[in-house]
């Protein structure tokens, strides 16, 4: 198999690594950055779990190569925080109790991080559109609404 | 415009108010001061600055020096017989380290079969067929997850495919033996009934009214986001097994890895880290453990297996696949009288249902509801078929679901045969709130119970009365409109332990709370959270009995090393039984402080009260000790003639397990061109008795019934003639997401068990039971006028379209 040596920025790190052609970008992560904040859900790019911000936009990991992030700005979970002060989305999921088992919650908060970069102010109907592409199995998606909401009223606090 | 016909008479108008009891109330009270947060407060959860910021710490998270990897290689046939399995082209790539098949493990000291939890057998890795499709074959070590998939690829194995028996009906004739290996040459796995059937007959002979209706309640699966998984570390040196888990039961685990494997016990410890959700899958031992464990045995190099999606879909045990007949009798005045069942039970290759020992068919028989019939009579057949064996809970104790479904199902259909309203007809017929405790005829005693107070509470929040004149409204103008009701009872918080086992061990659980002597704690719990926030409600109980503040107390669970033995979290049973020996312990140690406490004061025990925090003197509240004081005093001044330290456990037995119930109300628009169903609406009120934390309780409720809507409307697993599932993936097998998932509407009562500690009641199940008979009654309640009298979940939009086309709806 070939390799291939990839560089690009993770969560504001520059980061040189060789990965095999076939490695996807989420088991570059998980294994070889060990960031294992980024969880995989399923095989079918249907659950959400693995969401990064890739060059500014969300995608599912587990159907990138990790070769087709040579050269880009990936952030992951990790990456939210860095100096530990919460970034709003990741204090609406607490406040509003946005999570249960944990393991959807990673991807959720980047699906709705960029959601609200992109939308400032959504409507509930547009952050459950905006969220559909993530599965949680816990929580019903009342409370992960709300808390996407907390987190719009948060960031326009702020602005 | 559609051509609807209504051929109903109009329901009855006026709907009487419920009485309420007294001693059931709605607020929550919290008695504690914030600082403390114990029950009653709205406390953010402990355990979720890990979660959001991406530092959980789950299975696949774990990497061990020098571990390496496990594929297993899985059938393609749902019944064959393996004539021969080359491994050498795989064992040939740079990087495989062993391919281990089912005679490896027979030759390992017969581990090719395994015991399943309710005693049957099943194949870990079989030796010559295989006997569903994607079971296990053999499995793959390798030192990397991608090597040891190619490595799957290469392994060739030679099948004769034969004819399986998927469905058990056709199981029932034994044409096709699904086990050969069993000595009792039949489909037929168990026979289990409940009541009593002369007296049923004898209801039945004198009945008014009997409605009767065949059932399904498909076959489906609980697809936790993570998937199961483990790592295995067999340290030569030291003979210890380390292995991380995603076990719902370490504990238990522990104890059947013992007595399979002949290692013994204490050299065992199970670690369930971080678990990214339960509902019951990872209650089973699935073939993979056992093999990921030979496998660091036999390489004395740590394993680690983690399924892929398709593989937890196709060969993870499933939930329900229960094939019902049932029949609900009546007296003249609508009056329900008895119920008889008849059900089949389809098991797959073994019997590897996840209920206690005793309950084949679970706590099925709880399925009189909240109704008090005069007679019962349920039957269920257990069948092997060639499907991956199972019959675990799918958030959901022990077939509860089903019972729910089904006589929520028929109380509705009775109430429309006799064109009355489905709310009245079941405040005519409801258990009294002055009944309780409840002995039902099928043995069950109901520990406490409100339905009617909980029912007329759905219907104001949702303005019933509104909804019905709205639908009158529509119909008349050819829209299809359904409101459905579900009044259901939830029976768990298994044991008692004189009734209740897993594998003959009792279901009791415990707690053990140490205190330090800085008034700082740790408590260490016999179940095991998988999103459910032990962390924080049990620490919130700690603090309403000790006063330590809820932030001051550490809770661990899932290390077998370190907790207390406990059966596991399952079937909502924490609160009932670790919950309720939290407090037990807490009470343990709250004695043993007041003789600290008096010894300080100078005071004897019975001068001394208890007021939230501290032992005060009667009278004189400024002279007191707090549970601080005492803590220090524990270790650095304690009365002479008592032990130091401060510390307890509590191993509890439940009297009785817990019943929980409420009444869910749901409004369905229905389109009579397409068949799509959109839930416009859905209240839930809830009573599961008293409340340790509002927040997570809706949580919990929020998510039971989305758990809930899942099975109703979507998501089913689904197997061609051959055995071939057809739902393997995400993509195929749907689960709700925020866009088919309504905004939930919650209201609550609170009717406090009167055995539990502190009167709770468990709550994970209640909506995932109670919410899918709810929406099918709306939808069927939408299509009744035109002839439909039921409809099997999941109610897909081809469904309701096929049922208005073959009543003669064309648009």
């Amino acid at each position: 198999m070939s390799q291939h040596e990839i560089s690009l920025t993770v969560n504001g790190a520059a980061v040189k690594k060789t990965v095999e052609a076939r490695t996807l970008l989420v088991h570059f992560i998980r294994e070889n950055l060990e960031l294992t904040g980024t969880h995989i859900g399923c095989d079918t790019t249907s659950c959400g779990a693995c969401t990064v911000v890739l060059n500014g936009k969300p995608v599912k990991s587990c159907t990138v190569f990790a070769v087709q992030a040579n050269g880009a700005t990936l952030q992951t979970i990790e990456g939210v925080a860095p100096d530990g002060k919460l970034h709003p989305v990741q204090e609406g999921f607490w406040e509003k109790h946005g999570l249960q088992c944990g393991f959807c919650t990673p991807g959720m908060i980047m699906t709705a991080k960029s959601l609200l970069e992109k939308n400032k102010a959504p409507t509930e109907q547009e952050i459950r559109e905006g969220i559909s592409g993530n599965i949680c199995r816990c929580t019903g998606y009342n409370k992960i609404v709300e808390a996407i909401q907390y987190a719009a009223a948060k960031l326009e606090e702020a602005r | 415009m559609p051509h609807l016909q209504d051929r109903s008479e109009k329901l009855t108008a006026k709907v009487p108010e419920a009485p309420v009891r007294v001693d059931t109330t709605e607020e929550v009270v919290a008695k504690t001061p914030a600082k403390v947060c114990g029950m009653g407060h709205r406390m953010k959860r402990k355990e979720d600055p890990r979660f959001i910021q991406g530092k959980g710490r789950y299975v696949d998270d774990v990497k061990l020096p020098g571990m390496l990897y496990m594929d297993i290689v899985r059938s393609p046939y749902a019944h064959a017989k393996i004539l021969k399995i080359d491994s050498s082209e795989a064992l040939k790539i740079p990087g495989v380290v062993a391919v281990i098949t089912g005679q490896d493990l027979k030759a390992a000291g017969n581990l090719h079969y395994m015991p399943t939890l309710m005693s049957d057998t099943q194949p870990v890795l079989p030796i010559d067929k295989v006997l569903y499709y994607a079971q296990e074959v053999c499995a793959v070590i390798a030192t990397d997850r991608y090597i040891a998939a190619d490595a799957c690829e290469k392994v060739l194995v030679d099948y004769e495919p034969l004819q399986p028996v998927i469905d058990p009906h056709e199981a029932l004739k034994d044409q096709i033996l699904v086990r050969e290996d069993k000595e009792k040459k039949t489909n037929h796995v168990w026979h289990w009934s409940a009541g009593d059937k002369a007296a049923t007959d004898a209801v039945f002979a004198k009945a008014a009214h009997v409605v009767k209706e065949k059932i399904y309640i498909p076959r489906i699966h609980v697809c936790s986001i993570e998937t199961c998984g483990m790592v295995a570390s067999w340290d030569k040196a030291r003979e210890h097994m380390q292995i991380y888990m995603t076990s719902q039961a370490p504990h238990a685990h522990r104890t059947v890895f013992a007595l399979v494997s002949g290692l013994p016990e204490h050299k065992i410890q199970i670690i369930s880290p971080d678990i990214g959700g339960g509902f019951g899958g990872k209650v089973p031992v699935y073939p993979g453990y056992v093999v990921c464990a030979v496998a660091s045995l036999v390489t004395g190099k740590p394993i680690k297996w983690i399924e892929d999606r398709s593989e937890n879909l196709q060969a993870d045990s499933f939930a329900r696949d229960y094939h019902i007949e049932a029949e609900l009798a009546a007296d003249a005045s609508g009056k329900l009288t008895g119920l008889r069942v008849r059900t089949i039970s389809d098991c797959g290759v073994a019997d590897a249902a996840a209920n206690p020992s005793k309950f084949p068919a679970g706590l099925y028989s709880i399925c009189t509801g909240s109704y008090p019939l005069l007679a019962a009579d349920i039957q269920v057949d257990g069948v092997y078929t060639n499907k991956p064996p199972g019959g675990v809970a799918y958030r959901c104790s022990f077939r509860v679901t089903e019972a729910v479904h089904m006589i929520e199902r028929m109380v509705d259909i009775m109430a429309h045969d006799l064109k009355r309203d489905p709310a009245e007809f079941r405040f005519a017929n409801f258990i009294g709130a002055d009944q309780f405790p409840y002995k039902s005829c099928t043995g069950w005693v109901y520990d406490s119970g409100n339905y009617a107070a909980a029912l007329d509470k759905a219907m104001k929040m949702i303005d019933y009365a509104g909804l019905r004149k709205e639908q009158a409204e529509k119909r008349a103008k050819g829209q299809l409109m359904g409101i459905g009701i579900s009044s259901f009872t939830e029976v768990v918080g298994a044991g008692p332990a004189a009734d209740f086992d897993i594998l003959g061990i009792k279901m009791f659980d415990s707690a053990e709370i140490r205190i330090h002597p800085t008034g700082k704690a740790i408590a260490r719990l016999g179940t095991k959270s998988q999103g459910q926030g032990h962390e924080t409600t049990y620490a919130q109980i700690i603090a309403e009995e000790l006063g330590l503040p809820a932030l001051d107390v550490q809770i661990e669970e899932g290390d077998t090393d370190t907790a207390p033995y406990g059966l596991g979290t399952y079937a909502s049973r924490s609160t009932p039984t670790s919950g309720a020996a939290a407090a037990m312990a807490a009470r343990k140690i709250r004695a043993k402080a007041k003789k600290i406490a008096a010894y300080l004061l100078e005071v004897g025990e019975g001068d001394l009260e208890w007021n939230i925090d501290r032992f005060q003197v009667k009278g004189s509240p400024d002279q007191a000790k707090t549970i601080q004081e005492i803590a220090f005093a524990a270790y650095t001044n304690h009365p002479p003639d008592l032990e130091a330290g401060l510390e307890a456990t509590d191993y509890y037995n439940p009297p009785n397990l817990t019943f929980p119930f409420g009444s869910y109300i749901c409004v369905v628009d229905i389109d009579s061109g397409t068949g799509a169903i959109h839930v416009r609406r859905f209240v839930a009120v809830d009573d599961c008795g008293n409340i340790i934390n509002p927040l997570i309780v809706e949580g919990q409720i929020e998510g039971g019934l989305t758990m809930g809507l899942a099975p109703a409307l979507f998501e089913e697993i689904v197997y061609d003639e051959n055995g071939q599932n057809l739902t393997g993936t995400m993509a195929d097998y749907l689960l709700p997401t925020a866009v088919e998932s309504p905004k939930w509407e919650l209201g609550k009562t609170i009717t406090p068990s009167p055995h539990h500690p502190f009167g709770a009641k468990g709550v994970g199940e209640s909506p995932t039971v109670g919410a899918p008979p709810a929406i099918a009654n709306a939808v069927v309640d939408a299509l009744w006028h035109l002839g439909v009298r039921h409809l099997d979940i999941p109610i897909t939009p081809h469904k309701v379209w096929k049922a208005l086309r073959e009543h003669g709806v064309r648009d």
